[in-house]
């Protein structure tokens, strides 16, 4: 069938600058550059171009352009160019769309209309070249007191502490599973963190058996509703358990990783036959109920010996702040919150852009729920989905997380350009594929030190702001909505974030 | 929706203010009127700006030890307002407490103050009914405070304590001093001044310091930036706060970790002012745990910014500045005599030979104990 689709790109070549070296045409996993042996001359489909951007930064002689194609039905406030090419792509397959990455719709960004404090006169601001300014946070449950007994100068705690990780930073690399990113992507996430002071987290495909000793020590480890890669092992060799319930790029939904993605290290991790479709369920289907999940939080500490603490990962929906009181409740130490700006490797479009609620609203509401219930001290709160700068994870602090998740951030600071087309595997910054000859693009000790340098960078810029604010640790600044303001928002929006309006 | 229900914003205004503190405390035991602190506070005049000074005086109603002094403060515009809050709390008070009796503050009514409200004492017990008999005294006492601040309009607890008292309000603190007649009428074992500079300009009499909880009290000279966190974690245990200040945090967090968490003094100056995580990593096994687990316990009543306080109890006087030291702190000693001031020279003024003087570290405590303090020395509740 003739495809009625406009390209989404086109591809513009400097016939003066091209030496014809073939180069864009072996950086292509999608085919829009060939080679025409008879004119000498590459030729380029637009048709097949994802938008990259991959050979325009690998051209040598710099004389590729891609960009937006300008052709336009007529100008529809309703039917835009989006719809209208969507509805003819599922005209022309009967399918659902796919697409990966976060949701790119217009909905309000809530960091833009948030401002930052400043101390002046009554309060100095503190330099974070010449004072201590400390960022290490603690993630997992804590008791409510500390009994203490002192005797002849000698103080001993009485209380029992619970486990909790350690991070330098409160930037954590968010849940992607090899399988879904390639393995030299993984390890690179790995590598940093572990030089970073912070942790990655596997996902739920496993973490491949001669990664564990290595990497063992900033991992965490993602149980979720395929049960993928999961062995004593496993567990016990990361620092702490996630029970993947939900994921804010598409909430309500599970996973389908293709056959054809299922190499033989990504079968061997996952232990499953290579080639087989790995199929995450969309519920656990063992958790059917609060108490279902109370049941495998519980078997997770049993098998790892009370020493680890048990992440639930959720996606924000409309009610999740009452069900993650009862998750805490249940026995979690960590709440991560995953937002309607999450990303993911393959969903269906209609369930990214439509389903879930804003990061920024969610962390305000789940902080002010524990808070009133008196449990907020019971676990920490990850927050994930749409962290683009360092000033949106501070941001995220003062309305009361703990720490974040960064995803698409860390892809980015790999080479990704949120083209949005992972699901189909031709990924040719060779992160989310499994193609040897695309994954081999990646090389480890660059792309790992490119996110220990983006880990660094922001944990510079934050040291800034907060010595800004006249505060030097940053727990001082965890749930201290004080030190935010309001632009451009309505009084329900202030409100649900807990924060004056600007000048208030 | 209920408009009222749906508004959920933290719409608290803080006060910003920059102070003088002074302590002074005799370890024997033997009492003193209020004139030499009043001396010593006029002396930093500089550091206030008249719009508040207040003093919290240690064992001054020896005749009624036993009771709790309630200090109350009822501010209405108008008189009518006043009477009609005084007469809300007393019907309140009726139903909570034993009251043994009560009376206005005396006041000299020749000095000049600026909007004085109605301030009564009354000396009261707790009368704890069913499921509330099994709480402490102290936990009951400081719940119906809470209701009082909270639900009663225009009635004000500002002191709570057995056998120690706190006069404040709005002007210089040597006026507040001549007002209260501090300097005539009473004589106390341990004083702790404040003068106020706020750089807001609505002074109100409830928002002058100290500020306390029983017997414990703070003066206090700085401003905290880690409020917002300090006022969700206190607010977890049941401490409204509605002073609009910032000093009201550092009270609760003292009793909160003082006498109902009953950790010691020493811990709690690490954990309002805890040593930093690069000193912490260097210490040996024992030490780095124990701070380690203060700091992930207590990371929210970290007191961020700078300050330095003087909180009062019966039989001890705590001085403590921020970790990294932004205001001043100096303390001294002469004979039995304990001095805790932002300056020295207010201490010589009235002073003028010491013993010893010394500043303390940022974040280290200096504690001024009366003798036989440590073993249980009159522990009220």
């Amino acid at each position: 069938m003739r495809s009625f689709v406009f390209p989404e790109f086109e591809v513009i070549r400097d016939e003066e600058r091209c030496g014809s070296c073939r180069g864009c045409e072996r950086q292509c996993a999608f085919g829009t550059h060939t080679y025409d042996p008879v004119a000498d001359r590459l030729v380029s489909d637009d048709h097949k171009c994802a938008g990259c951007q991959r050979c325009v930064i690998f051209c040598p002689q710099k004389a590729i352009v891609v960009r937006p194609s300008p052709s336009f039905y007529r100008p529809n406030a309703s039917w835009t160019r989006e719809k209208i090419e969507d509805l003819k792509r599922q005209a022309e397959t009967g399918g659902v769309l796919l697409t990966g990455c976060g949701s790119d719709k217009p909905f309000r960004i809530y960091w833009d209309h948030i401002l930052l404090n400043a101390s002046q006169v009554t309060n100095p601001s503190i330099d974070p070249l010449r004072e201590p300014m400390e960022l290490r946070t603690f993630l997992g449950r804590k008791p409510e007191m500390l009994e203490i007994s002192s005797k002849d100068g000698e103080v001993e705690i009485r209380t029992e502490l619970y486990p909790n990780l350690t991070v330098e930073t409160p930037i954590l690399f968010s849940a992607m599973s090899f399988g879904a990113i390639s393995y030299n992507a993984f390890k690179s996430l790995a590598t940093a963190a572990c030089r970073s002071g912070t942790y990655f987290n596997t996902g739920e495909g496993g973490l491949p058996r001669e990664m564990r000793s290595e990497f063992g020590r900033c991992a965490i480890v993602q149980v979720a509703s395929g049960r993928f890669g999961i062995d004593a092992e496993y567990l016990n060799v990361a620092q702490a358990v996630e029970i993947k319930v939900g994921q804010g790029a598409k909430p309500g939904i599970g996973g389908h990783l293709p056959g054809e993605k299922v190499s033989l290290a990504v079968a061997e991790t996952r232990m499953i036959p290579q080639g087989t479709d790995a199929i995450s369920p969309a519920p656990h289907h063992d958790i059917y109920s609060i108490e279902d999940l109370s049941t495998l939080i519980y078997a997770l500490k049993e098998a790892t010996n009370y020493e680890k603490p048990i992440s639930v990962k959720i996606a924000a929906v409309h009610n999740f702040a009452a069900i993650a009181s009862g998750i805490v409740r249940a026995g979690a130490d960590i709440i991560a919150i995953d937002g309607l700006r999450g990303g993911t490797g393959a969903a269906p479009k209609a369930i990214r852009d439509n389903v879930g609620i804003p990061t920024e609203l969610a962390i305000s509401s789940l902080d002010r729920r524990l808070r009133e219930e008196g449990i907020r001290n019971r676990c920490s709160i990850i927050a994930a989905g749409g962290f683009r700068s360092s000033s949106d994870v501070i941001k995220a602090i003062a309305l009361g997380a703990d720490a974040v998740y960064i995803g698409s951030a860390a892809l980015i600071a790999m080479g990704c350009t949120l083209c949005q087309k992972c699901y189909t595997g031709n990924c040719n910054w060779g992160i989310c594929t499994q193609n040897p000859r695309l994954s081999g693009r990646l090389n480890v000790e660059i792309a790992s030190t490119r996110l220990s340098n983006l880990i660094s960078a922001w944990s510079h810029e934050i040291r800034e702001m907060l010595g800004g604010m006249g505060i030097n640790a940053l727990e001082s600044l965890r749930g201290n909505r004080d030190h935010l303001r309001g632009v451009g928002l309505y009084e329900w929006e202030l409100d649900v974030l807990g924060i004056k309006g600007a000048g208030e | 929706m209920d408009r009222k229900r749906r508004s959920r914003r933290e719409l608290y205004t803080k006060d910003i203010c920059a102070c003088s503190i002074f302590g002074a405390m005799n370890r024997d035991g033997d009492r003193f009127t209020g004139e030499g602190v009043m001396k010593a506070i006029a002396s930093m005049r500089v550091r206030g700006n008249g719009l508040g000074g207040g003093f919290a005086a240690y064992g001054i109603y020896p005749d009624n030890r036993d009771l709790y002094a309630f200090h109350l403060m009822f501010t209405g515009p108008t008189d009518v307002a006043r009477r009609a809050a005084k007469k809300e709390l007393e019907a309140f008070l009726a139903r909570k407490f034993e009251v043994f009796f009560d009376e206005e503050i005396p006041t000299d009514d020749g000095v000049v103050v600026r909007d004085p409200p109605l301030i009564w004492r009354y000396f009261v017990l707790p009368r704890k009914e069913g499921d509330d008999a099994e709480m402490t005294d102290g936990d009951y006492i400081v719940r119906e405070i809470m209701a009082v601040n909270t639900k009663i309009e225009n009635a004000y607890v500002f002191s709570s304590g057995k056998n120690m008292g706190c006069f404040k309000g709005v002007g210089y603190p040597e006026e507040i001093g001549e007002y209260f007649m501090l300097d005539r009428l009473y004589r106390g074992h341990t004083w702790t001044v404040h003068g106020r500079f706020p750089t807001n300009t609505q002074a109100w009499w409830g928002g002058a310091h100290p500020f306390g909880l029983l017997d414990t009290t703070v003066v206090h000279n700085g401003e905290v930036s880690s409020y917002g966190t300090n006022r969700w974690y206190l607010e977890m245990y049941g401490y409204a706060c509605t002073l609009q200040t910032d000093t009201e945090v550092i009270a609760y967090a003292a009793d909160l970790l003082m006498r109902r968490q009953k950790l010691p003094i020493e811990i709690v100056a690490k954990i309002l002012a805890p040593p930093i995580w690069a000193a912490i990593d260097r210490m040996d096994e024992k030490e780095k745990r124990l701070l380690t687990a203060l700091r992930m316990t207590y990371g929210p009543l970290l007191m961020n910014g700078p300050f330095a306080v003087i909180i009062g109890e019966t039989g001890r006087m705590v001085g403590l500045t921020d970790r990294i030291r932004l205001r001043p702190l100096t303390a001294a000693t002469r004979g039995e005599m304990f001095y805790i001031s932002s300056e020295e020279a207010s201490i010589r003024l009235i002073s003028p030979h010491l013993d010893r003087v010394w500043t303390p570290k940022g974040g280290e405590p200096v504690i001024a104990e009366m003798k036989g303090f440590e073993k249980g020395f009159e522990r009220i509740c």
